[in-house]
């Protein structure tokens, strides 16, 4: 029950993109076209989730127990960098076909706030989630970070599809481009604040 | 290249270790003078400085701060929390010896900007201004309570509500348990009275 | 170019908000009033400044493969230093702005202007650089910051000049977009005028 309210919270209530603006970028710059929309929510999925899990295991394994917490922001966009760098290199191997899809993404992730956002999150915020405020423990970390990155896909991919419409139309020419883009996003969010409330 | 990667990775350690140790203390100073004005917003004039405490109630354990005034307990200041609509509403909410709600503070609330945000507000706090539980139903209207909601915020206020009600209760469990020192201050002063008064609160 | 030019360029012809469309996170997560605005755009600055000085001196000595990698560290280690100052001496905006001045780090204004122009040009010149853009980040977040203020909850820089509430959506995350549309055309509307 708990996961429920973990997952409708963090995809529809306090979406990632649409409520607390965490990766902007990509939300304005590789929406233009659906594919390109779902090949970076794919890749973004991936690397929020396992990049969560190991700045968490990172946080409570090594840097509370040696003291060293001032040493979080530096030491999680490392990991961020390192890991994103792996992945590209075994999805290279592993799986061509993938790489091909998600590859030209995966760069682009280091420098994604949502992934340094969603990592610093669970660490150092008290969520409620129905019952009394605690910190998150592993699982619901992952659950929770997972719920993100979805809530994130969602949001890009629902965007990308309206900006296609879009640029079938003819849009005044100051408004082109970024301008249009972001009536569009507020429209958008205006939409899903209709899910607050709902948990 | 991994040697000076490594090299600038250590000189930035080392800056850092550098500036958190300068910092240390202005950082525990400004997070210490926070709470010390909440208290004093909270409570009314004492003497000297608040003394920290804990108790422990239900297995977890609660902070909370006691004033003295010409040798007697003027009060406590009690941070409580209760889950609101954007994560947990947390005040500091002071307990004069006699039960009554003197004063409260929102330490920390992530509510809707414009909406339950307001509750940070003196509005909202002016509800809870010299309000004696007994005679006041703490809930909101539209649960039968006494107190006008935040427009469009119920969720807030029943938070913020619930955070006064458990800083009560962790109250009563101070003034009523067997911590030893909240003890011996009331006793010394205002006995009778405050005795009288947690009777009439439990009627 | 002269150092006067470094700093004005990017007040206008590079403004970072509303030419180049840089760093959007926290140019719509911050502006929910002026002073918050300003106190993210100067919060910004500081890390700016400080990163390009750093990362031009030490460019030279850094290997081609490892230069992103060395650089956000280096970022990282100011943005840290800034948290701490913040921690120490403004305690509440550093509690207003939480998050977003870590994630100051991933801001591409910042690594922006160290790949683009701090690890080829000199020390003065990257520290001027860094000055310009972060003042034309300051303006813009400030602009947005005080015309959401001013339409979401009727007040300027805090002094209330309506009694009741404004147009709440511009507080809330759709007037966030919807404003920042409008500036961009504001702004392309009047630099296309001169």
């Amino acid at each position: 029950m708990e996961y429920l309210i973990i997952l409708v919270s963090a995809i529809f209530v306090n979406n990632i993109l649409l409520a607390q603006f965490l990766g902007c970028c990509p939300f304005l710059g590789v929406s233009n076209k659906l594919s390109t929309a779902v090949g970076m929510s794919g890749a973004v999925c991936f690397v929020i989730t396992l990049a969560t899990l190991v700045t968490y295991l990172l946080q409570y394994y090594v840097l509370v127990p040696l003291h060293i917490e001032f040493m979080q922001t530096i030491s999680f966009i490392l990991v961020i960098a390192a890991l994103v760098q792996m992945v590209e290199i075994i999805l290279k191997k592993i799986s061509p076909s993938l790489y091909q899809a998600l590859g030209i993404f995966l760069p682009l992730i280091t420098t994604n706030c949502a992934v340094l956002g969603i990592a610093l999150i669970v660490v150092t915020k008290e969520f409620t989630f129905g019952g009394e405020p605690h910190m998150l423990n592993l699982a619901e970390t992952v659950v929770y970070a997972f719920a993100s990155s979805l809530g994130f896909g969602l949001a890009m991919i629902l965007f990308a599809g309206l900006r296609e419409q879009i640029a079938l139309n003819k849009v005044p020419k100051p408004f082109r481009g970024i301008p249009i883009a972001l009536v569009t996003a507020s429209i958008l969010a205006m939409a899903f604040m209709g899910f607050s409330g709902l948990v | 290249m991994v040697l000076s990667l490594g090299i600038i990775c250590l000189a930035s350690s080392a800056i850092l270790a550098g500036v958190y140790a300068l910092t240390k203390e202005p950082i525990e100073a400004a997070a210490a003078a926070k709470t010390n004005n909440a208290i004093r917003q909270v409570l009314p004039e004492f003497d000297g400085e608040p003394q920290a405490a804990t108790i422990e109630a239900d297995g977890t354990t609660y902070d909370y701060y006691v004033v003295n005034r010409d040798g007697a307990v003027a009060g406590y200041a009690i941070t409580a929390s209760a889950s609101g609509f954007g994560g947990p509403v947390t005040l500091m909410v002071g307990v004069t010896p006699e039960g009554i709600v003197y004063r409260t503070s929102v330490l920390a609330q992530s509510e809707t900007p414009g909406l339950g945000a307001k509750c940070s507000e003196p509005e909202f706090a002016a509800h809870f201004e010299n309000l004696d539980p007994a005679k006041t139903k703490l809930a909101v209207k539209k649960d039968g309570g006494d107190i006008d909601a935040i427009t469009a915020s119920t969720i807030t206020s029943r938070a913020y509500i619930q955070a006064v009600n458990n800083a009560l209760a962790i109250f009563r469990s101070i003034t009523e348990g067997t911590t030893p020192d909240v003890a011996t201050g009331a006793s010394t002063a205002g006995d009778t009275q405050a005795s009288a008064d947690v009777q009439s609160e439990e009627k | 170019m002269g150092k006067m030019k470094l700093i004005t360029k990017g007040l206008v012809k590079e403004n970072p908000t509303f030419v180049l469309l840089l760093g959007m996170c926290p140019t719509l997560a911050t502006t929910t009033s002026a002073i918050n605005g300003m106190g993210m755009g100067l919060a910004t600055m500081f890390v700016l400044v400080l990163s390009n000085m750093a990362i031009s001196a030490t460019a030279p000595y850094i290997p081609d493969k490892v230069r992103i990698p060395s650089y956000i560290v280096i970022i990282a280690a100011f943005v840290t230093v800034l948290q701490f100052i913040m921690q120490a001496y403004t305690p509440a905006m550093y509690e207003t702005l939480g998050l977003f001045i870590p994630l100051i780090v991933v801001n591409c204004i910042v690594l922006g202007r160290a790949e683009a122009f701090a690890n080829k040009n000199s020390v003065i010149d990257s520290a001027c650089d860094g000055l310009g853009i972060g003042l034309g980040f300051t303006m813009s977040l400030t602009i947005l910051g005080l015309v959401r203020e001013i339409l979401g909850s009727g007040s300027v820089f805090g002094f209330k000049f309506i009694s009741g509430d404004g147009i709440l959506a511009f507080v809330l995350a759709p007037g966030a977009f919807l404003a920042l549309a409008y500036l961009i055309v504001i702004f392309r509307k009047i630099t296309r005028m001169n």
